[in-house]
Formats: structure tokens, sequence, C-alpha cells
């Protein structure tokens, strides 16, 4: 024990520390003169640098995957199969999102040295979400990730709007923190351990000896939850996302979308069922109602929406309410033989449509950064117009995107969806499964909204054709590769929904 | 293992679509011969489905079976029965009248335009051969996509509100089906259609799915108080896209009756069949005296459709052999009849311009050939005798008044208002004198025009004099399904 407190395992936590590395060194070359612009070669090199960061951390990972569970760092520090998968995914989007995001970063003289060290130091936050074993490396990491997309937002400082949505992302965030804390506190307090694994059986231990007091464990828990709802964006914690997403320039919001749902969603698995698994009833009833109003709130507001930005931050809330539907049937109230193959089919569900839904809103953002250009930000609806006039493929792309987020067959969203509805009606709850469907609908509309634009609408006058030739060959090689992802999962979803059911098999 | 017909015939239409997407709208000529050719191809690889076709037998036929989704339980099953036979045949043929009917008429983004009716022919042949429940859906929900992009795209001024009410008025009917599906899914512990058919369910359970399908269902066909998409739709849409529409799409509805509905829920659908039997003969007067009064001739069809639809529906509801048989000839007829229609006024929209009844008039002295034809589809729309709309309607009127006289005299009054409606219609198109020196200056049809309508009278025709070859098909699925509802599965 002695020796491990003094040399703790680095080997376990070696990507992390290549990350922080190569993060550091980004931070060091893209040190620069206001005055003078950062020249192309330099731009290339931080771009090179970063991608390296991310690809050779995602390798590493490979490299010392074994699917063993193991503990370092005095037990904070978690290795296991959903840790190492989902660090993967993790690199993997921001890597995709590094390439979508470049010509926009050039376009608008945003030093790329601080938005990609920040944007790297956000990865590592999540990696150490995604690793944690513990409340304070859990909570290390979530700060880490807020103050470095919270500097990302307000990186266009000349913009009034990017200041603003800062502000907001700080002062909520730091609102969630606080919950957060002060529900892990009275946790710890009930518990006496903080280690995240610790909780559990504590508590559990206590119910079997001395009758638990379930009063300042429930209270607790309602601040745990609401702190992770606000993480995830789950509504009445809502109110943050649409004024940053809009505000925040196009790229710091397509890493706010995307791969902090899947640290948020580790999170919530880690601290709900890792920790709070006897809780499981409670916290559970509480999910389904964040569930049902996401989804209500989420869609109907979608609706009115002008501005695509809002709309798909509008549409995240919805989607993270469907997804909280596959967390909250988990575990069956009464345990029966085959409920841990239940439960855990139920969580794959949930992972299954977090990821799907990251690979979706990749796209979407991807194609708006791809048609935006300097002073036109492509984020109204009406800069669709006649879309498939101008592009084809660039609206076929879009398409397929939205139809994926609609839930519509052949496209990956509709297996997604299928399986949480699947997974809700086996555990019984026909109410909620109605609604989720009666919601989907109201989602239907406002995607197909888009694609009105795209295709039946006229395109304006003097609309420049979109310029597809001028942009990065790998961005839209990258992007066709996107959505061919998106159909294809669409078409075979089964491999995917397999790696998510052995993952986290394996991993609880 | 004998060559997967049925995969064919779904699949290769969705790759010819792709490719004639590659190909582009500027090589325009090219991607019209490009899908014709994989139209043809679709038809061809459906053909051997009937040679092969075994009549005699009850089962499923060209049956593929592989695991698709094993984590969701989900298999590639296909098969066809004679419930299903004709359908694949008819949606295979269609897409091909469709397509040459788009040749010159349709110039804005051809290559999108004939990718989207292949897709669709493939998603539809999808869905009548689907024996698996997931399967089924995913192809029923895929398949409104590109009917949605048809109508918005291609379609008439109000083009985007029809689209949006089409595809949010059958998403919506879709999705308590979606949760039937999921619900027998987790009872059975399978998406087997064939497992489902036999799956015993009480009479709660039997209730509540009535009316998940019933709503699926009877929004695709569509009946009574679920119709008013339909007319939007049909006067929106471009002529392929109604063609489409009125022939396969809305069979789609009656198919689900026949393929979900009496096998899985048989004791539901007698409890109900009351009901379902007056909404039917409610399209039927009503929708038909609203046909009559109606000044734009595709809203004229489109109402005239959903009442034929009624009788569908009565047929299948009134639940004996004669019936069911009545109804699916009814069926593929109208699949024949209902695309003549549109066709021809589709021929004359295209030149003129207009849908409006009272802007044509004397059509007969320009276009003689033209209206020899129109006047043969018209009077198979009102059902004469030797044409096949009459043999549907008869049977299932004869099935009707075996069971009550006065349903059988309420349906019966179709052949009144049918001939009231389409025939006025004719009259005043054709004949009389000409609404407009445009009108005057019509030229009658092209080769093109010509043979594709032929074709389709020939069909009509051959239907009305001599239905056997549907008939012999039908005959013995019919007896099995009825087996199936008469034993009831209330456990």
């Amino acid at each position: 024990m002695f020796a491990s407190f003094l040399l703790p395992n680095l080997w376990l936590a070696a990507p992390e520390i290549f990350l922080t590395v190569l993060a550091l060194a980004v931070l060091f070359f893209g040190i620069h003169s206001e005055k003078t612009p950062v020249s192309p070669a330099r731009r290339a090199l931080l771009f090179a640098l970063a991608q390296c960061a991310l690809i050779g951390c995602a390798f590493w990972i490979l490299l010392e995957s074994d699917g063993q569970r193991a503990l370092t760092f005095s037990n904070m520090f978690l290795h296991d199969l959903l840790a190492d998968f989902l660090k993967l995914l993790i690199c993997a989007t921001m890597s995709v999102i590094f390439v979508y995001s470049r010509r926009h970063l050039a376009e608008r003289d945003i030093p790329p040295g601080e938005f990609l060290f920040l944007a790297l130091l956000s990865t590592l936050g999540m990696l150490v979400i995604v690793s944690a074993n513990h409340f304070l490396p859990l909570y290390l990491g979530l700060e880490m990730l807020s103050l470095s997309s919270c500097a990302l937002i307000a990186l266009d400082r000349r913009r009034a709007e990017a200041t603003e949505a800062a502000m907001k992302y700080f002062a909520l965030g730091a609102l969630a923190s606080g919950f957060l804390l002060y529900g892990l506190s009275l946790l710890y307090g009930v518990s006496g351990t903080l280690e995240i694994s610790g909780v559990a059986m504590e508590i559990s231990a206590k119910a079997y000896t001395e009758g638990l007091d379930r009063l300042p464990l429930v209270f607790g828990l309602v601040f745990v939850v609401a702190g992770l709802a606000f993480k995830l964006g789950a509504a009445p914690f809502h109110m943050w996302l649409p004024d940053v997403y809009h505000g925040a320039p196009t790229p710091a919001t397509l890493i706010l979308a995307a791969a902090p749902k899947i640290a948020a969603f580790s999170m919530t698995l880690r601290l709900l069922l890792g920790g709070f698994f006897p809780l499981a009833a409670d916290w559970q009833q509480m999910l389904m109602v964040l569930a049902v109003i996401s989804m209500g709130i989420g869609n109907f507001v979608a609706i009115a929406q002008e501005n695509v930005k809002r709309m798909l931050a509008y549409s995240a809330i919805a989607h993270m309410g469907f997804m909280l539907l596959g967390l909250c049937v988990g575990i069956p109230e009464n345990e029966t033989l085959g409920a841990r193959q239940i439960a855990v089919s139920a969580y794959s569900a949930s992972m299954f449509y977090v990821l799907t839904y990251v690979l979706s809103t990749v796209g979407a953002f991807g194609v708006m950064l791809l048609l935006s250009r300097k002073g036109f930000e492509a984020d109204r609806l009406s800069d669709y117009a006649g879309l498939n006039q101008r592009s084809p493929w660039l609206a076929a792309l879009m398409m397929i995107f939205m139809l994926s987020m609609a839930g519509l067959p052949f496209f990956v969203g509709f297996f997604a969806k299928f399986a949480v509805l699947g997974t809700v009606v086996y555990a019984g709850h026909y109410g909620l499964a109605g609604a989720a469907v009666a919601f989907s609908l109201l989602g239907a509309f406002y995607y197909l909204r888009v694609i009105k634009y795209m295709y039946f609408d006229a395109a304006p006058e003097g609309a420049s054709p979109a310029g597809l030739g001028a942009t990065p060959w790998g961005m839209k090689t990258l992007l066709t590769l996107n959505a061919l992802a998106v159909a294809l999962l669409g078409i075979f979803p089964h491999a995917l929904l397999a790696v998510c059911l052995t993952v986290l098999d394996v991993s609880f | 293992m004998p060559p997967a017909f049925l995969s064919f015939a779904i699949w290769i239409p969705v790759a010819a679509g792709l490719v004639v997407l590659a190909v582009g709208s500027r090589r325009a000529a090219l991607s019209r011969m490009l899908a014709l050719f994989g139209a043809l191809a679709g038809f061809l690889v459906a053909l051997p489905l009937y040679i092969g076709f075994d009549a005699t037998a009850s089962r499923f036929q060209f049956g593929e079976t592989s695991s698709w989704i094993p984590t969701l339980g989900v298999h590639y099953a296909l098969g066809v029965d004679g419930l299903s036979l004709w359908f694949v045949l008819l949606n295979s043929l269609i897409t091909v009248l469709v397509i040459v009917a788009g040749w010159r008429s349709v110039e804005k983004r051809v290559s999108q335009y004939n990718a989207a009716f292949l897709i669709m022919s493939g998603l539809l042949n999808g869905i009548f051969s689907a024996l698996d429940g997931a399967l089924f859906y995913v192809f029923f929900e895929a398949s409104l996509i590109p009917l949605f992009l048809i109508i918005g795209i291609w379609g008439g001024p109000r083009r985007v509100y029809a689209a949006f009410k089409f595809f949010l008025y059958t998403l919506a009917g879709s999705l308590p089906f979606l949760l039937a599906i999921i619900y027998l899914r987790v009872q059975s512990g399978s998406f087997s259609l064939p497992d489902w058919q036999n799956f015993p369910l009480d009479h709660g359970t039997q209730l509540w799915l009535f009316f998940a399908f019933f709503a699926a269902f009877a929004v695709k066909i569509p009946m009574f108080p679920l119709h008013t998409w339909l007319p939007d739709a049909h006067v929106e849409a471009p002529t392929g896209g109604s063609v489409v529409l009125a022939a396969i799409a809305l069979k789609l509805g009656a198919y689900g009756f026949l393929r979900f509905l009496l096998p899985i829920v048989p004791d539901a659908a007698q409890e109900m069949a009351p009901f379902m039997i007056a909404l039917s003969l409610i399209a039927v007067v009503y929708i038909g005296l609203i046909a009559l009064v109606q000044e734009d001739m595709k809203k004229l069809v489109a109402y005239s459709s959903i009442a034929h639809m009624g009788f569908v529906t009565m047929g299948i509801f009134l639940c004996t052999a004669l019936s069911l048989e009545g109804a699916l000839l009814q069926m593929i007829s109208h699949g024949f009849v209902s695309a003549a229609m549109f066709l021809c006024i589709g021929v004359l929209y295209d030149r003129l311009h207009s849908r409006q009844i009272e802007d044509y008039g004397g059509v007969a002295d320009v276009m003689p050939r033209f209206s020899a034809l129109f006047l043969l589809f018209s009077m198979a729309n009102a059902a004469l005798p030797a044409t096949s709309g009459f043999v549907g309607e008869f049977m299932v009127i004869m099935a009707a008044a075996g069971k009550n006289f006065w349903i059988a005299l309420a349906a019966g009054s179709t052949l009144v208002i049918g001939a009231a409606y389409t025939l006025w219609m004719y009259k005043r198109v054709c004949f009389g004198a000409a609404a407009s020196e445009k009108v005057r200056a019509l030229s009658d049809l092209s080769a093109r025009e010509f043979a594709l309508l032929l074709f389709l009278a020939l069909a009509v025709l051959g239907m009305g004099v001599y239905p056997f070859p549907v008939t012999e098909a039908t005959h013995t699925s019919v007896a099995e399904l009825l087996r199936h509802v008469t034993t009831g599965k209330i456990p």
C-alpha cells in the first residue's frame, strides 16, 4: 500500500499524460503576438500537433486496453473497458471536430493555438471524468471541462454574444457544480467515503446491518441529479443551453454539443449506477420526470426556432431526455433472474443513443461549418433555402443527419430510438413509451422543416452557389464519411449495439 | 439455394436509384435511360415470383430468413403469399410506367425525381414482402421519405403544406403501431409475423392492439374520418406521385389490415367489424357524394379513390372468402384504374397546366385517341361490367348481400354515384363546346403516352374479362386467413 502511494501506476493514465504534454506543446507553439497574423505554416503545425495528441492518445488507449478493471492513484482513477471505449470515442469525436473547425477558425482570425489548447484541455477533462472512481477526480475533470469550455465560448471576444454566452455558461455551470458538490458532500456524510464504488457498498451494508435513514441520502441525491441534469442539459435545468449554443462560435458550439455528452453520460452512469444503485428506485423516478420534461420542452420549443443552432440546442435537450429513458428503466423493481441482463441492455441502449446522437450532431454542425463564410454563419434556417439547387451533395448530407435525428429508418437514429423504446416497453412503462413516441412526432416536424428549406424552397436571388470546391478536401471527405456512417449504421446497427452491450456487460 | 428474387425486387430498384442519383441531373438523358433500365430490371426480377408461385399452397413462398440485428431480435425475413404477391408485381410494374410517364413532363432535377421513385419502389416491395414486424415497420416508415420529397419538390403551389400534412399524418398513425410491434415482441419473444399470428392474446390486449393497427393503416388507406390528407396530397403531387400514391401507397393500409389486424387480433376485429363496415359505408356513400361536387379533376379522382378503398375495407371486415377476394381484386384493379386516371389527368395537365374541369370541354374533338382511352378508364372507375373495376365491387356487394340486405343496398349505391361523378366529369371534359382557344389547339397523345395508356387499358380489360390469375393466387391464402380469423385466439 505504501509503495503504491508513493508511486502510483502511471501507465494506466499514460494516454492522458501524453495528451497533456502535447496540449502544452500546442500552447507553447501557439504563442504569438496579436499584431501579426498567424502564418499558415504555424497553423498547419498546430493542427498537426493537436491531431497527433488525439490520435496518439486514442492509439495508446487501444494499446493498453485489455478489458481488465484496474485502479490507480489510490483508487481514484479507474481503468476498465467502458472507460477505454468512451475515451476512444471522445478522442475520435474531437479529432473530427478539429478537422471541421479548421477553416472556420482561419477565416475568423480566432487564434488557433488557444483554441486547440483549450479544446485539448477540455478533452482531458472529459477523459478524467470518464475514468473517475472518486468524487474528487470527477469534480476535477468536470471543472477542467467547464472552465476550458467557458474560455472556448468567449474566444471570439469581439462578439458581444460570445462573451454573454460565456458568462451565462460560467455562472450557471458554477451553480450546477455547487449543486453537485453539495449533494456529494451530503452523501459523503452518510457513507463516509468519497470513492464511488465504496459509496454503494457502504449504503448497501448500512441498509443490511442497521437500517437506512433514507432522508439525507435522497436529499443529497436530488442535488446530485440536478447537477448531472445541468451538465447533460436536461430540462428543467436546460436554460443555459440555447443561449450558449447560439452565442458561441460554431466550432465551440460543436465541441459543447458533441463529446461532453459522452462524458456526461459516463458521469451519470458511474455516479448513479456505480455509486447509488441501492437508491435506484429514487433516482429512476427523478430521471423519468427529467426525461419527459426534456422531451416535451425540447421538442416543443425547437419548433419555434428560426436559428439552426438554437434549434439544435433544443433538439439536444430532447435527445438527452430520450437517452435518460433508457437509464430510468434499467433496474426492475423486483429482482428477477434476468434482471442484470435487462439492466445492461437498457443502459447499452442509452449508450447507443448517445453515440449515434453525437455522430449525427457532429455531422449537422459540420455541414453548418462547411457552408459558413466570413460574415456568414449559415446558422439561420433561411440560409439553407434552396441548398439542393446549389449543392445537391451537401443538401443530401444534411438531410441524412436530420432524418437520423428525427429517428427515421434507414438511419441510425431510428434504431437508437427503437432500442430505447424496446427497453421502456420491456420494463412495462407504457405511458413513458407513449410520451416518447408522441414527442418524437413533434420532433419530426422541425427536422423536416430543415429539409423543406433545403429541398422545397427556391434559393434566394443572388445566393452564391455553395462553393464546395473552395473547401479543403479533408473536410469534404470526412463529412461524407460521417454521413455514410449514419446511413450504414442505420442499415447494420448490430455491430455497434453489440459493442455497447459487451462493454457494459464487462464493466458492470 | 434458389435465387433471392424478393431481395432482388427490393434492392435492385434501390441500387438503381442510388446510381441514378450519382449520375446527376446534368446528364438528364443518361439518367432517364438508367432509371428506365433499373425499373425494368426491378420488374423482370419480380416476374419469377408469379411464374414460380404455387397457388395451391398457403405458406409463405420465396422465403428468405437471416438474422439482421440479433441484439434487438430483428430478422431479415421475407416471403410472399397470395395476399402480397400481386402487390409486389403491381408495384414493380407501376414504377416502370411512372418513369416512362415522367420522361418528358419532368424537367426539373430529373435524376432526383427518378431516383426517388426507384428507391420508393424498392421500399414498397419491402413492405409487401416483410415477414418480420420490425422489418415491416422500417420499410413502412422509410417509404414516407421519398414520397414526402416527391410531393414537396415537384408538387403544385401548396406542395409544402400537402407534403407536411401527408408525412405527419402518416407518422402520427404509425407511432402507436410501433409501440404495438414492440409490445408484441416483448410478449411473444419474437418479431416474426407467423409467430404473432399464432400467439394467444386476451381480449383487452387485442382491443388496444386493434386500435394501434387501426391508427396506422386506417390513416394510410385512408378510411373516412382520417382521410383529409389524401385530397391535398393528390392535388399537389406531380402526376407520378399521384399514380404511386393511389396505385400502391393506399394499398399498404389495406394490406396491413390483412397481414396484421385480421390474423393477429382476430377477435377484436370481429368485434369491431360493424364499426368498420359503418365507416366503410360512409366512405362509399358520403365521400362519393363529395366527389360529385369537385371542380378539380385530381381532387375528384382522389375522393373516388377513398370511396373505392371504402369498398376494400368493407370487403375485409365482412370477412368471408368472397368479400376478401373481392377486396383484393378491387385493390389490384384500383391500382391500374387510378394509375390510368391520374396519367390521363397528367396528359391534360401537361398540355394546358390546369386541372379545373371548367377549363376543358370538347377535348374529344381534338384528342380522339385520348378521349377513347379516357372513356374506358372512366367506365372502369365507375365499375362497368367487363372492366376490372366491376369484378371486385360485385364480389363485395354479393358478400354484403349474404350478410345484410341494407349494407348491400348502401354499397350498391356506389354503382350509381360512381357512374355519376366519373361520367359527369368525363362529359364536361370531353364533350360539349371547347372552353377556350387553347383547348382547341390541344394535340393528341404522343406515341409514348399512347403506348402507356394502351397498356393500362389492356390490363383493365384483361382483368375485367379474366380475373382468374389474381383470384387463383389469392384463393388459398384467403382461406388460410379466414381459418385464423374464425378460430380466434383468446386463450
